[in-house]
């Protein structure tokens, strides 16, 4: 392969004796450079560290934190907002924003409760028709971001207000009474039904909670359509010329977000038991599940982080929920240190990037 | 004389009122390395984007290996084997090496778990992507698990080019592969070019770095307002002769008589 080399000028003779080597690596680092490595391969250990660091904290202020009822109390809790956490991961990891999760979550527990209630549909059935409005919304969502191209912010935060509004149009305002579902359609609060191993409560919501973070990190992880997930989000265009068809993933991410929304809607019956339109999750669920991503240690930048932090990220909201209470301050509290939280976890995030220069 | 393997007659490309191709031909021989060189502007990159399948031209056809054929996208022609490297290297930075050679083309594991749940065969696609890189002499890369992002500008371009090596059965295209490099990248960037052709696949390699092109290039394909003005040999002409072509200061003796 040197036979007709014939360098055309003579300005590269300079390089005669240099070092040949082309950019290797050199192990130079430092105890912070491997840190910042270590990290940046294994994105859910700052949430992992900082949720060890709050459990041992709470557990020395108050006796009664460190316990099994309290455990599955706050497991309880995070359902909902870690369910809607998932849809949100996959929408972050492509870069984009999806503000309006709560409002479908919301609209699909209306729509299963009135499907069997005004309209005498099976409670089965009209959990299944749930299940596929709420991705159909999800669906509208992607539509408009991948082939209308407008931005997923601007997108959900109009569909937001559109799905809200449909919620409380449609339901006339009217909450279903948890008797009655208890009565008619026991099948919507199967999420509320609950083990007892040794008296200590755990919600069947929390097992699928563990299932669907477990199911989603290893299709992130392993499977083609996962690491296209990650391509989209951290280059589009060289997804694209790479041979991904990033329009049709973004459309599945979105769809599939309404599907896990409309999940966590039908576990919302059975966590509170009735079917109320005038649930905070429609007002606040997009904000708690951008937390628990964000506090999770995925990039709002897309491509980078993995759904176990987004758990981690829902577990030290929870903790921390719980821990303040039970040490006795204003609850007021918890967000100032969410809040810390929050630009702590960017900080990192923006550190461990830098690992690249 | 041996046939072009990959040649295009008359293609036409506008943009509104502007022709960026003007009746454009090209010829592309086996085992040949062909340099595109022209001005700015001149229509080399919606030469290359119709051979690659970014664009579709207005008219004109385009024959590889004797069959006619028509791209509607860079996934139509790299199912051809037409294989390119772009500019802006086409990798997804927070992936894997190994992730990103096989990006929109991964392997699944045999049996129920690649058909059922569709897991990724990491170890082969692994094993596939170290061979293919020590291959082409990228040894320095240690860890095939690396993000891409953690690499240096010279071994970016050196994977870019080894996965359209390991892809491109019949033509792989680089674009611009040197501009961004200091010089020693750039030599081994060449080298690398040099070591695909020996395998015997021919390569469009456009360049705006003359000493470059005329040292790799076994023939240069000068593009002048849309078309081809000329094809030249690098040893016929001096490197400021190539330059005046392409800019219009001199007209080659072929096209002036």
């Amino acid at each position: 392969m040197t036979d007709n080399t014939k360098p055309a000028t003579g300005f590269e003779e300079g390089l005669k004796g240099a070092s040949e080597t082309v950019a290797e690596f050199r192990e130079e680092k430092s105890l912070v450079k491997k840190i910042q490595h270590w990290l940046h391969q294994t994105p859910s250990a700052v949430p992992m560290i900082v949720l060890v660091v709050s459990v041992i904290v709470f557990a020395l202020l108050s006796d009664n934190f460190f316990r099994a009822t309290t455990m599955s109390t706050i497991l309880q809790q995070i359902a909902i907002v870690g369910i809607i956490g998932c849809a949100q991961t996959i929408v972050i990891l492509t870069a984009g924003i999806d503000l309006s999760v709560g409002a479908i979550a919301v609209f699909s527990s209306v729509l299963m409760g009135q499907l069997t209630f005004r309209f005498g549909i099976p409670a089965p059935l009209a959990i299944v028709i749930g299940l596929a409005l709420g991705t159909a919304m999800g669906a509208l969502n992607g539509y408009l971001i991948s082939r209308l191209k407008l931005p997923p912010f601007i997108v959900t935060l109009g569909t937001w207000q559109i799905f809200l509004s449909s919620n409380y149009i449609f339901s006339k305002n009217e909450t279903i009474r948890s008797q009655d579902i208890a009565e008619a359609a026991p099948a919507l609060q199967f999420w509320g039904n609950a083990i007892q191993p040794g008296g200590v409560k755990v919600l069947y919501a929390v097992f699928l909670l563990i299932v669907l973070v477990a199911v989603m990190a290893y299709v992130l992880r392993h499977t083609a359509w996962g690491r296209h997930v990650y391509a989209v989000g951290d280059d589009a265009e060289a997804a694209k010329l790479a041979g991904v068809q990033t329009n049709k993933i973004l459309l599945q991410v979105y769809a599939l977000a309404g599907l896990f929304c409309a999940i966590a809607g039908w576990v919302m019956i059975g966590r509170f038991g009735s079917v109320s339109p005038t649930a905070s999750t429609g007002v606040l669920g997009n904000i708690q599940s951008i937390t628990a991503v964000v506090i999770g240690g995925i990039s709002l930048f897309g491509g980078r982080g993995s759904i176990v932090g987004m758990f981690f990220g829902a577990l030290i909201v929870g903790v921390f929920e719980m821990g303040l209470r039970l040490v006795g301050t204003d609850p007021q509290w918890t967000f100032f240190l969410i809040g810390v939280l929050i630009i702590f976890a960017v900080a990192v995030d923006q550190w461990i990037r830098k690992v690249s220069s | 004389m041996t046939e072009p393997i990959l040649y295009a007659r008359n293609l036409v490309k506008r943009y509104g009122k502007v022709t960026a191709l003007d009746h454009c031909d090209f010829d592309l021989m086996p085992g040949e390395i062909l340099a595109v060189i022209g001005d700015n502007g001149a229509g080399k990159s919606s030469l290359i984007k119709a051979l690659s399948g970014a664009v579709q031209p207005d008219e004109g056809e385009i024959t590889l290996e004797g069959q006619k054929v028509q791209f509607g996208s860079p996934i139509d022609a790299r199912a051809h084997g037409i294989e390119c490297v772009y500019q802006t290297l086409a990798m997804s930075p927070a992936l894997s090496i190994a992730d990103n050679m096989f990006m929109g083309r991964e392997l699944r594991k045999p049996g129920i778990m690649g058909q059922w749940f569709r897991q990724l065969d990491r170890p082969r696609m692994e094993a596939f992507a170290r061979a293919k890189l020590n291959e082409l002499g990228l040894m320095t890369i240690q860890n095939i698990n690396q993000a891409v992002e953690t690499l240096s500008g010279g071994q970016r371009q050196g994977v870019a080019v080894a996965r359209a090596a390991a892809f491109g059965s019949k033509v792989v295209i680089l674009d611009e592969p040197t501009a961004a490099l200091g010089v020693k990248e750039s030599r081994k960037v060449l080298e690398l070019i040099r070591d695909v052709r020996s395998r015997g696949i021919p390569i469009i390699l456009i360049s705006h770095n003359m000493p470059h092109v005329f040292e790799v290039a076994d023939r240069i394909h000068i593009h002048r307002l849309g078309r081809r003005l000329a094809v030249i040999r690098p040893n016929d002409y001096s490197m400021s002769d190539a330059v005046a072509f392409m800019t219009g200061a001199k007209v080659p003796e072929e096209v002036a008589a």
